[in-house]
């Protein structure tokens, strides 16, 4: 094995982005609820200006209610799959996380 | 020296507070991800490489999101508005086998071989020489595009927000130092992520106004037709060799100088989109990063081209002396324009968003590059993790204000920057050569990469810098001279590279494992992860899928 071989397995037994890194879902989901909300209100309370600059068409509720769906797409998503936990690689396990 | 205008004055947005609170929310979330990723990092690998622990989707978006800043944005919107549907090669022929490749053929020694970067990969493959000089010149390039960025960013920003433009590169130059030296490359991955959506939440909405602005596709296509003629519809119509064509080339130039040389080279060896690839959390994931990255880039083309071509026919005049727009303006007019505030406000936000990002994927393959490659290899050698891991958290910061001082030196002097744009993009193109050559031929010596790289590299400059701008050779435009100097460098350095082989020594064998075609990496055994069987996960599929789906979408525009 390769002296960079060894040296990055020894960094990934103790690496701790597997095991602590948050979901990123979470972050998506939560963003694009609230721009869905937002921007839907703004297209609930559109005026004729914003409609007719639109091409008559509600943009800011399609938009919104589009986002606010993708945004309840991956709140479900986190919800019915969560992350397992990071697995334990063998041989690691006293010194994982705890350094 | 005076800095050519680029956007046109009169874009200027009417934002409300509507807007800027969308604008808003966003700054917090970026910053809230960086804090958040903090408590991830324990070791350099979880800082340059997000400890090899990614999944699939994530990495894969975040490959199309590094690809996907706004210069790119801007400029292929740009693209569609001069050359019409011509536009639509630099997604499915000049990037999709590319990726695909990557993803079937390179990734199995890229991953296996456990290098953290590019240029380690030479380093492995041939020696020392070949690693450094790559190194060096990404480090310098990346912190270049970086600064040109952040510069294009400053020119937009003022155009659209009225913000001065040393606000703008302040502010963004501050978001991006901070969230990439707290969280590094997983959050630089989550905000390129999150940065992709938006971009899609700005850029869906004002297509579809913009052809309903034009009378549908059926109006756009017969005003386009009756203005430009045919072939600004058509893919391939006039690239026969020797027609004349707006692009300055034909189907052979296209098809080798743009999908197979200057496509291959920059999808499979610039480090800031294999970097995404790296941090996957095994093989299979890393595999597959490309493949399901190919599939969202199949069909981005349509979001950027058709404001382009709306552009077009609303400003028939665009780009010319007889207009204040240029072609660059196609998307922030058709903002203007179309957008009510609310929706106004995510296309901001998503294009800050996406000249945010761009910058941030060099930055982040640039720390990774400087400290693995030449400060752990070259400089200080054998100290511990620890000591790498506050490096690159200080050269990041090095890294942000180097091209914070480019981007004004950009503001100052941008003849000289695109110039060095150019030479450097030069580089890309022998790199591929040296990969593959090295990939696949056991025998390729160890001095052959270097001499290789040089070579295609001073090839593809003669051939651009004296051949083509001197005027020995004629060849219609910029774009096409582009393609024939990537084609010519990549003869060069193919050839360099199997005459240096034939006079001197090769690697030893038991140093290639891993490395070549044929040898398999000690290690890599590893059995794979339940669920990594499925069909819809099978890389050949993927990647065949993406192909076939890419040639399809030719048939509608190539008759």
């Amino acid at each position: 094995m390769s002296d960079l071989h060894r040296e990055v397995s020894d960094l990934e037994t103790k690496s701790a982005t597997a095991a602590r890194l948050f979901d990123i879902r979470r972050i998506i989901g939560g963003l694009f609820v609230i721009y869905g909300v937002i921007v839907t209100i703004a297209g609930v309370f559109a005026s004729d200006d914003d409609l007719k600059k639109a091409q008559d068409v509600n943009i800011n509720l399609w938009t919104g209610l589009a986002m606010l769906v993708l945004g309840l797409f991956f709140l479900v998503w986190l919800k019915l799959r969560p992350v397992k936990p990071g697995p334990v690689p063998e041989g690691a396990a006293p010194g994982r996380g705890a350094e | 020296m005076q800095s050519p205008t680029y956007l046109a004055e009169g874009l200027r947005l009417p934002t409300n507070a509507l807007d800027y609170t969308i604008l808003a929310i966003y700054f917090v979330v970026v910053l809230g991800i960086g804090f958040a990723a903090r408590r991830s990092v324990k070791t350099s690998l979880d800082f340059f490489l997000s400890g090899r622990s990614l999944p699939a989707w994530v990495t894969g978006l975040a490959f199309v999101a590094a690809n996907l800043g706004a210069t790119e944005i801007l400029g292929m919107a740009a693209t569609g508005a001069q050359y019409g549907v011509a536009v639509t090669h630099w997604y499915w022929i000049g990037a999709i086998p590319a990726m695909v490749f990557l993803g079937l053929v390179m990734m199995p020694f890229y991953y296996g071989s456990k290098v953290r970067s590019v240029p380690e990969f030479l380093l492995q493959r041939f020696d020392k020489s070949a690693h450094l000089l790559s190194s060096v010149l990404f480090a310098f390039a990346a912190i270049l595009i970086a600064g040109v960025n952040l510069y294009a960013l400053a020119i937009v920003v003022e155009a659209l927000l009225g913000w001065p433009q040393w606000v703008a590169i302040v502010v963004a130059g501050f978001f991006v130092l901070a969230y990439i030296t707290i969280g590094g490359l997983s959050s630089a991955i989550y905000n390129e992520v999150l940065q992709f959506f938006v971009i899609l939440a700005a850029l869906i909405p004002l297509s579809i106004l913009g052809l309903k602005k034009v009378g549908g596709w059926d109006g756009l296509t017969d005003s386009l037709t009756e203005s430009h003629g045919d072939n600004f519809l058509s893919a391939w119509g006039g690239t026969g060799i020797g027609d004349p064509n707006p692009l300055g080339a034909n189907w052979l130039t296209i098809v080798l100088g743009l999908g197979f040389v200057l496509g291959f080279g920059y999808w499979t060896t610039n480090f800031a989109e294999v970097q995404r690839a790296l941090s996957a959390k095994n093989l299979s994931a890393a595999k597959r990063t490309p493949l399901i990255a190919a599939f969202p880039k199949i069909f981005i083309v349509f979001v950027v081209m058709i404001p382009g071509l709306v552009a077009a026919v609303l400003v028939p005049k665009i780009g010319t002396a007889g207009s204040d727009l240029q072609y660059n303006d196609a998307i922030p007019y058709l903002m203007q324009e179309l957008l009510p505030n609310g929706v106004l406000g995510i296309a901001v936000t998503g294009l800050l968003a996406a000249f945010m990002a761009g910058m941030a994927a060099n930055v982040s393959s640039f720390n990774t590059v400087f400290t693995t490659d030449i400060w752990q290899r070259y400089v200080a050698k054998d100290r511990d993790d620890a000591y790498y891991l506050k490096f690159g958290r200080l050269i990041t910061a090095i890294g942000v204000l180097a091209s914070i001082g480019t981007a004004f030196i950009a503001s100052s002097f941008s003849n000289i920057m695109s110039y060095l744009q150019t030479l450097f993009s030069f580089f890309n193109v022998p790199m591929f050569v040296v990969f593959i050559i090295g990939m696949f031929w056991k025998r390729a010596s160890m001095k052959s990469g270097v001499w290789g790289l040089v070579a295609g590299t001073t090839a593809a400059m003669v051939n651009y810098f004296w051949i083509y701008k001197q005027g020995v050779i004629d060849i219609p435009s910029d774009q096409g001279a582009n393609f024939v100097s990537a084609i010519v460098g990549f003869v060069a350095g193919a050839v360099v590279m199997v005459v240096v082989t034939l006079f001197t020594a090769p690697k030893p064998e038991a140093e290639l494992a891993g490395l070549v075609y044929g040898t398999k990496s000690p290690g890599m055994e590893e059995a794979p992860e339940e669920g990594d069987d499925a069909w819809y996960r099978k890389p050949a599929l993927l990647g065949w899928g993406a192909v076939v789906l890419a040639a399809l979408c030719y048939l509608p525009y190539s008759f």
